[in-house]
């Protein structure tokens, strides 16, 4: 009789020290994406000694600047259970406006920001109130402005591009400049960071957003206005993509009507590597921040490892694949010890 | 009830409709007859701008420059009546074009053996989509075909770097301009096509089954459909008529590269909501998709004869989108129900 419960105790035991161990797993999956990280940047540094260098590591930073900033607000968007696949276009749009202007009339480059947002949040709204106001899915309505932004650009550009020569130096040093020694987009992408871990874990706002994404009925029920948060999220995406549009333009130092064709895939392959639930409801700022660095280091080390450019496509695709079944696959082996520990 | 909206009263199937409560106001209310007016108006706006638009000749052989990637919208409409949605149709077109290419160029097999590898990558890759879809069903299709369609684009390069393949037999270059009297080939193989996915979702059991499983997955498998497999046809059947596009688009262009069709997946959507099928599963007919694909194609020919860039196309596209996806949303004026 003793035996028997003896057994049993250290049964539950053993159960509960796997459990642990899984339910770290998945709490602190950011660790997982660090440690995954870590060990790529070993084996890059192992085969290319260049890799870990300040310049390289500088680079790398400011490459990922522009889709972390997209990140975190697509971020938003996949929490409400919606997709965007308009920021794409909404970049081309606000960089070929500015460019434009700026070719014109040099305007003082934070004004051009200003300008740049101020299109995207307009474009967002858009967005928001085709999705919140009539009920358009998400995927489907932001599908067709995605063509029609594009189309625009297209229309104001003539299909001619504005190149560096028409720009102003102030504008070309959006993108260049420095603030204490570090390139401007990181530091545009730090404070962007900084206020939406802020907003979004610290205020009513931020948590509204996670409400509406879990469980509409019941965000409904208690008092949250769902539209008014759908709005809210799309045109602070439309926001950042009009801020990415002037950085991407002043970066690359072109508009063109092609610009950033398809990007809005890649923005959300790195929120899915950084966690974030396209069912809505989870996602981490850390995690989306982890996911862009891991997607910078891959773009900046596949050329410093002589793999050819055109192996890079295959590869983000394989990676995006794993990481995602691995990810349910863990999510599943947790769920049903959670379940075997019910029963005990 | 006075409520109701267009759609939830004239989106149902025709066989899934109370029959005995037929009605002249419900049946000229359908989505049908907006698309026919449409296409009557894009005819009529063009001819007017182009004297040269209504000829009975440069009609048909327009149809060759626009049906290749008409072929996804049949599968693509089981998709979406499914929930569903297949974003990497677009990669697919390319991987087996590609492959193709490769086969009869590098590997010197007869073209007749290229086509069928063709055909067989398609179907592979929607069966890897398929099963993917099937065997996480934590995913959401959504991200599946995210992650093949990158994935698929990017063995497309691999296979063919920034290289275009061509230089196949000339009677695999005909078949894509090709006519039989003053028809083209590809509006034959088409309207064949159309027929075979009419007859499969309106008159066979698979075709209710997909309905069942739009409007329900949980009441559907319970009522011994088998979800799974038929989630898996269906894909398979997408990335074959994939394949058939990439065929008729290597035979039109005389070569292919890894990055032709992006955005295919875009277009074919915008095809199929504007047809009609509900974005949020279970209701659509294939009636409706094969119109909308004349209403773009015609007022894509069009526009090219009065020689307005093919960009604003995308502006108009995208307009009619919003407005096909919206209309049945808004709110109908009492007189307009039934009681």
């Amino acid at each position: 009789m003793n035996e028997h419960v003896i057994q049993q105790t250290d049964n539950i035991e053993k159960h509960t020290l796997s459990n642990k161990l899984l339910a770290n797993i998945s709490k602190f999956r950011e660790l997982g994406l660090i440690v995954f990280i870590v060990i790529l940047c070993a084996f890059i540094q192992w085969r290319n000694s260049s890799f870990l260098t300040i310049e390289n590591i500088n680079d790398m930073i400011t490459n990922a600047a522009i889709l972390s900033i997209l990140a975190v607000g697509m971020m938003l968007v996949l929490v409400t259970r919606g997709i965007d696949l308009s920021i794409g276009a909404i970049i081309a749009l606000s960089g070929m406006i500015c460019a434009q202007l700026v070719s014109q009339f040099s305007l003082n480059p934070l004004l051009i920001i200003l300008i740049g947002i101020v299109i995207g949040i307009v474009c967002g709204v858009l967005n928001g109130v085709l999705i919140a106001k009539i009920g358009i899915l998400p995927i489907i309505a932001t599908l067709a402005l995605m063509n029609v932004f594009r189309g625009l650009t297209y229309r104001i550009s003539n299909g001619e591009w504005v190149s560096s020569y028409q720009m102003t130096d102030s504008f070309l040093s959006i993108a260049t400049g420095k603030v204490f020694g570090i390139n401007n987009l990181i530091v545009i992408a730090i404070v962007i960071y900084i206020i939406f871990y802020y907003v979004i874990n610290h205020t009513v706002i931020g948590r509204q957003i996670y409400a509406v994404g879990s469980n509409p009925e019941s965000a409904k029920v208690s008092g949250i206005n769902e539209n008014k948060i759908l709005i809210l999220v799309y045109s602070t995406l439309g926001g950042l993509s009009g801020l990415a549009g002037v950085l991407w333009v002043s970066k690359f130092a072109s508009a063109q009507g092609d610009t950033a064709t398809g990007y809005e895939l890649t923005v959300i392959a790195v929120c899915i590597l950084g966690g974030v639930s396209i069912a809505g409801g989870a996602g981490k700022v850390s995690g989306v921040l982890l996911g862009a660095l891991l997607l910078g280091i891959l773009q900046n080390a596949l050329p410093l490892l002589n793999v050819s450019p055109f192996w890079q496509t295959g590869i983000q695709g394989a990676i995006i694949l794993i990481a995602v079944i691995l990810n349910t696959l863990v999510k599943r082996s947790v769920d049903r010890n959670n379940l075997v520990r019910r029963k005990i | 009830m006075n409520n109701k909206s267009l759609a939830e009263e004239n989106y149902l199937p025709n066989n899934l409709a109370n029959k005995k409560e037929f009605s002249l106001k419900s049946f000229f209310l359908q989505w049908e007859w907006l698309l026919i007016l449409i296409l009557f108006l894009v005819f009529i706006i063009n001819s007017i701008l182009s004297p040269y638009f209504l000829d009975a000749n440069s009609l048909l052989g327009a149809t060759s420059t626009f049906l290749d990637k008409a072929f996804i919208v049949f599968p693509m409409a089981l998709i979406m009546i499914m929930r569903d949605i297949d974003i990497s149709v677009g990669s697919t077109v390319a991987l087996s074009g590609v492959v193709m290419a490769t086969v009869y160029n590098s590997f010197g097999f007869p073209m007749e053996i290229a086509i069928l590898v063709c055909l067989a990558v398609g179907a592979l890759c929607g069966l890897i989509n398929g099963l993917l879809i099937v065997k996480f069903k934590e995913l959401s299709a959504v991200i599946v075909t995210l992650g093949t369609m990158i994935l698929f684009r990017g063995i497309a390069y691999i296979i063919l770097e920034d290289q275009a393949s061509g230089n196949f037999p000339d009677w695999f270059n005909y078949f894509g301009w090709g006519t039989a009297g003053n028809i083209p080939f590809i509006l034959i193989a088409f309207i064949i096509v159309a027929i075979v996915f009419t007859l499969l979702l309106h008159k066979t059991t698979f075709g209710r089954n997909v309905y069942a499983i739009g409007s329900n997955p949980t009441a559907s498998r319970f009522s011994g459909v088998s979800v799974d497999k038929i989630r898996v046809i269906v894909f398979v059947l997408a990335g074959v008529m994939a394949a058939v596009t990439a065929i008729f688009l290597a035979s039109r262009m005389g070569s292919t590269r890894p990055n032709v069709a992006s955005g295919y997946e875009l277009e074919v959507i915008t095809m199929a909501a504007l047809g009609g099928i509900s974005t949020v599963g279970g209701k659509g007919r294939m009636l409706g998709t094969i119109l909308a694909v004349f209403i773009i194609g015609f007022l894509q020919y069009g526009l090219g004869l009065i020689n307005i860039p093919s960009q604003t196309l995308l502006i108009i596209i995208g307009a009619l989108l919003i407005l096909a996806v919206a209309t049945p949303k808004l709110k109908l004026p009492k007189f307009l129900l039934r009681k």
